[in-house]
This record gives C-alpha cells, structure tokens and sequence, in this order.
C-alpha cells in the first residue's frame, strides 16, 4: 500500500511524454544526409571500394509504430530500438543491456514481442510495431497496465515497459497455444498458471525484484480477461 | 558497430550469389546472433544480405514422412507446430529450454544451427582467441574453463557449440538442406554439419562461402518417448552445463546426444547401442577420449547423472 502514490508517479511522466511528442506529430529525419546515399541503397562495395565502405551508410526505412505511419533515414547500424528511442522519441522502451539480455527493449512487431535492441531498424520495412506508448494512455490504460498498478508489479519502473509488452504478449502466445519449458504435456493446451507465468517472462530481468507481483497482475488478467 | 551497406534479397540463389559476390559479406536472419556480435566488433560484415523476405517460412509434410522446415522458421513457430509436438518433442523440447520467449520469437531455423560459441573469451577482444583471430592462441586452455569443452575439443581451442536446437535435431538424424552461390543443391547430414576444431577452429560448420541454408528435413517419426534434460546455472533463460536428447523405446532402446559438453552436439554409435543397459554403460562409450580441461571436470559426472535422469524418467513411465 505505502508504494501506491510511488507507482502512479512511476506510471505518468512514461505515458505523458508519448502525448507531448504525438501533439508534435513530427515525422523525423536526419537534418544531414550525404547526397549518394538519399534514395536507393547504396550498391555493395567491392575490391578498393570495400575502404571507402567504413563511412556510415543510409537508407530510408517505413513502418507503422503505435499506428501512424512513420518514415525514417537511418544509419544501416540503427536498432529498432534506437529508431524508436532516439529517431522517433518514444522513451518508453529502455535500453537495458543493448545485447538481448534483459527484455527492458520488449516490443511487439507484427504480433510477436521481440528485443528490439537485436533488431535492425531496416529489418521492420512494412512492419507494425506497437511499444508501451501505443499499448494505452493514461486515461485510457490497457488492462495490462492497470493490472501492474493494482498488484505493484514494479518499483523503479525501469523495467516496466518491456514488462508490460512481455506480458500483453505471452498471454496471447498461451491462448495460441504455444508451449513453454514448464509445460507438463507438449500436446495440451498451456494452462496460465503462475509456473508458465515465470517461465514465460524469464527474458524480462526486474533488478528490484517485482516478480512475483507481475506474475500476479498477469493471472488475473488470464483469469478475469482483458 | 562497424559501417555495412544492407540488401533484402528476394530469391534463395540471389541472396547465396549476393554474399559470395562481395567481400565480407554475411546473411542476417533474425539478427539475434550476429548483431549481438557486431555491436562488439566480434564480427565485422561489410554487407548484410536480409534474408528475412525469402519464401522459406513454412514446415511441409514430405511425401512418405517427415517434414521439411524452412531455413527461416521461427523457433517459436517450430516449437509450437503440431506436428512437431506430437512426433518430434524432443525438438520442441529443446528449444523452449533455450534463449527467452522475446529471442525464440525471432531466432530462425538456420541462424540457430549456425549460433556461434559462447567461450567467454571468444567475447573478450583485449584476449588472443583462435576463433575470432587465427593463429593469436587460446585464453581458455589455462583460463577460466567451467563452461567449455570435455570432449571433441583440441589444442587450438576448447570452446563448446552452445545450442540446444541441433542437440535435438542430431538425435532425430536430421539433413540440412543448401542452395550455392551457383545454384546448386547440397543436402548436409546434421552429424557433418557442424566441426570439431582441430587446427581450424574458426571453420565451424560444412558450408561453404556464399551457401545459404534452405531447410532443415526431418526424417519420418520414431516413435518412443522423447527427453530433452537441460543442467544450467539458473531454472529459465541460461545456456547448458550439460543437456541430454534422448528418444527412448519402451524396450528400452533408443538414441542419446549430449549438449554443452563439446564444439558440436555429441552422439555416438556405440552409446546408442548401449541404451538397454544403463546410463553407466552408455556414458562409458559416450565420452570415451573425454579430456575435461580443469574448472569443467565436473560435466563428467554430471553428464552421466542427468542421463541416469532421463532414462529412469523413461522407465517410471
Ligand atoms: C541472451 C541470449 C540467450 C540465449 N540463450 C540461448 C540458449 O539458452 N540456447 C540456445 O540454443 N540459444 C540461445 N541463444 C542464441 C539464440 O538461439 C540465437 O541467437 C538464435 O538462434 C540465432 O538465430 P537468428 O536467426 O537470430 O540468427 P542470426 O543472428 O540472424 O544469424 C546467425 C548466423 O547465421 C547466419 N545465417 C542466418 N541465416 C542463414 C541461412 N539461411 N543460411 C546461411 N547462413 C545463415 C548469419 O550470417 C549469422 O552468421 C541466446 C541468445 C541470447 C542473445
Ligand atoms: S576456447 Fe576457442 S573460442 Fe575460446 S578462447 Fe580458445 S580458441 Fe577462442
Ligand atoms: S536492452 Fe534489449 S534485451 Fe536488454
Ligand atoms: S521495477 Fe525496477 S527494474 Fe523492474
């Protein structure tokens, strides 16, 4: 009870800032971008080209994220994560460890949560990407969210948003029918219990230790539905 | 993250062509492998060929039994089939003991077999690594060696392959299917696929530059009962100390790989040949030659025991 004034805290500036940057509505891309590379990938070097090939290299890029349609040139090195984060400013998703590690960059692309820090941005051409910002508002939270909230399934909030992705998504990855570790019989339907819950969100690392209450907030939402 | 110039292929030979026609260039599937390894300039590709586009995403029935699973498969999406399930547990076994849900939902079929080692000074670039720069030497022999090789390993390096999909697919003897440069097929036996170090431990695999793989089959069911028994540091999202894949008959018979205890998943004849008798005459045979290289002696004991495991399991039932 004593974290709740904590957790409503943690919940707005995450979700507000996605409305201060919607209210821009900015389509971004870099205000510099060398001549040869606007347009059409630039053809593979060869021979003593393959030198000149250590300067970065753009190409242009369109998916939908939280959907709106968004175009970007980008670096080819850009993660999707970096797109997102720093291209499109939606903070939202975290970067944690950059190196699949730790589930805080959980994002869903076309349906499935991915680690959007082992993804390249041109990866996602014609993608549909949905990050903590597209999943609900404020006023408008997804049931996921106001699940977390209820059960104090975090502390710091750093983690939250890939959490929360994670969570939204494994629901759906149970009601499909995909098995898991931890399940008995490889052939039954999984059942959402607290066992799969854990196993399920393994890839989402919580430094403060919110586990058990986010196992929580998901089977009473598996229970009680969405 | 070094600079490269990025295609989408949209035909297996394009992309076999387009690799083997420029220098330093690489396939990414999905990315969770090789971008992981570029970010610490462990690989350093000029070019990346996508191949995320090509038509490889489907497992079909092959007339006569068995399936083919395309190149680009997800591991979620392998693990979940129902054919897979029924006939294959093992495989599906194997893979959700691996990675997380979020790596699972975008780790293929072919940038899975061909994950590279987890030595950890493989991923240590201020050490000399045989691997990532041939001929600098080996940090791990006399280094810290808890998680490496007790078998198959040599004097070059000692590094284990650390994937649980192939241990599965060893035991169910499956082929892997490739398309060259030129057009031409291969079809690779999963027992050649992957290399013991000997002197060239940076040459991992049978493929050559440019070969794209295409599919992975599945000979027809064997029937049986199938165990996939992964050892590691943590209960979810580690790799192996020691994981066992077994098919096991009721009259006992059956077929055994080991994981995590050498450069390729490790299964032996002889071994196979012993499974009526007891886990102690079948890890006699299956790790015969094993040389443990000090920190990791205790994969020995705990190899043999995890079996012991499985086949009471296989038993009880
Ligand atoms: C934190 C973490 C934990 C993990 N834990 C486990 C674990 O417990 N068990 C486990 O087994 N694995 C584990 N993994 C590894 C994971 O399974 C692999 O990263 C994944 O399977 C690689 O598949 P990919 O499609 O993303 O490959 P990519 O990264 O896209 O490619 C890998 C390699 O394959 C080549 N390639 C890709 N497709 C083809 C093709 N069709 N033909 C020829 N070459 C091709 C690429 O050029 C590259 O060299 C873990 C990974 C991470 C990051
Ligand atoms: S064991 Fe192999 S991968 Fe590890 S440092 Fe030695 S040569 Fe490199
Ligand atoms: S930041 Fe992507 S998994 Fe840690
Ligand atoms: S709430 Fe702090 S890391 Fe999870």
């Amino acid at each position: 009870m004593t974290h709740e004034p904590v957790a409503a805290e943690a919940a707005t500036p995450l979700l507000s800032r996605r409305d201060a940057l919607l209210a821009g509505g900015a389509t971004i891309t870099l205000a510099t971008a060398p001549a040869a590379a606007l347009g059409q990938p630039m053809p593979a070097p060869t021979g003593a080209d393959a030198q000149a090939a250590a300067a970065p290299v753009l190409m242009e890029v369109s998916m939908e994220v939280n959907g709106t349609a968004r175009h970007l040139r980008l670096d080819t090195r850009t993660t999707l994560l970096d797109a997102l984060r720093e291209h499109l400013q939606l903070t939202g998703s975290k970067k944690g460890c950059d190196h699949g590690q730790c589930g805080a960059c959980t994002v869903i692309a076309d349906g499935h949560r991915i680690n959007s820090c082992l993804s390249l941005a041109l990866m996602h051409e014609g993608s549909r990407i949905t990050t903590i910002e597209g999943l609900g508002t404020p006023d408008r939270l997804h049931p996921m969210q106001a699940a977390f909230i209820r059960h104090d399934g975090y502390q710091c909030g750093y983690c939250t948003p890939g959490q929360i992705c994670s969570a939204v998504a494994v629901l759906d990855e149970i009601r499909a029918g995909v098995p898991s570790h931890v399940s008995a019989d490889l052939e039954a339907a999984p059942a959402p219990t607290n066992m799969e819950m854990r196993e399920r969100m393994s890839g989402n690392i919580c430094r403060c230790g919110a586990y058990s209450n986010i196992a929580e907030a998901m089977a009473e939402l598996a229970e009680h539905g969405a | 993250m070094k600079p490269f110039t990025y295609e989408r292929a949209d035909s297996p030979a394009a992309a076999a062509a387009a690799v083997a026609r420029t220098p330093g260039a690489k396939f990414i599937a999905g990315g969770t492998n090789i971008l992981d390894l570029m970010k610490l300039q462990i690989e350093t590709p000029t070019h990346l060929v996508d191949v995320n586009r090509l038509a490889l995403d489907r497992i079909e029935d092959i007339p006569g039994g068995g399936v083919r699973i395309g190149a680009l498969v997800r591991n979620t999406a392998l693990a979940a089939d129902r054919r897979i399930r029924k006939h294959y547990g093992v495989l599906s076994r194997a893979i959700v003991a691996g990675a997380s849900g979020q790596l699972r939902n975008k780790a293929t079929t072919a940038g899975n077999l061909l994950q590279r080692t987890r030595c950890p000074y493989f991923y240590d670039t201020a050490q000399p690594c045989n691997k990532r720069a041939p001929g600098s030497g080996c940090a791990a022999i006399g280094g810290i060696s808890r998680q490496l090789a007790v078998i198959g390993a040599s004097d070059h390096c000692i590094a284990t392959y650390p994937g649980d999909m192939a241990v599965a697919m060893r035991v169910l003897d499956a082929t892997v299917e490739t398309v060259s440069p030129d057009g031409g097929t291969r079809a690779i036996p999963i027992a050649d696929f992957h290399l013991l170090p000997g002197d060239t431990p940076q040459k991992e695999n049978a493929l050559r530059p440019g070969e794209l793989i295409t599919a992975v089959t599945l000979p027809a069911p064997l029937g049986g009962r199938h165990f996939y028994q992964k050892v590691r540091d943590r209960a979810s999202y580690a790799f192996a100390l020691v994981s066992v894949a077994a098919v096991i008959h009721p009259d006992g018979s059956g077929r055994v790989a080991l994981g995590g205890v050498a450069p390729k998943p490790w299964r032996v004849d002889a071994a196979d040949a012993a499974m009526k008798h007891g886990s102690r005459a079948v890890a006699e045979p299956l790790l015969a030659g094993a040389r443990p290289a000090g920190d990791n002696a205790f994969k020995l004991p705990l190899a043999e025991r995890t079996l012991a495991l499985v086949m009471s399991e296989a038993k009880a039932a």
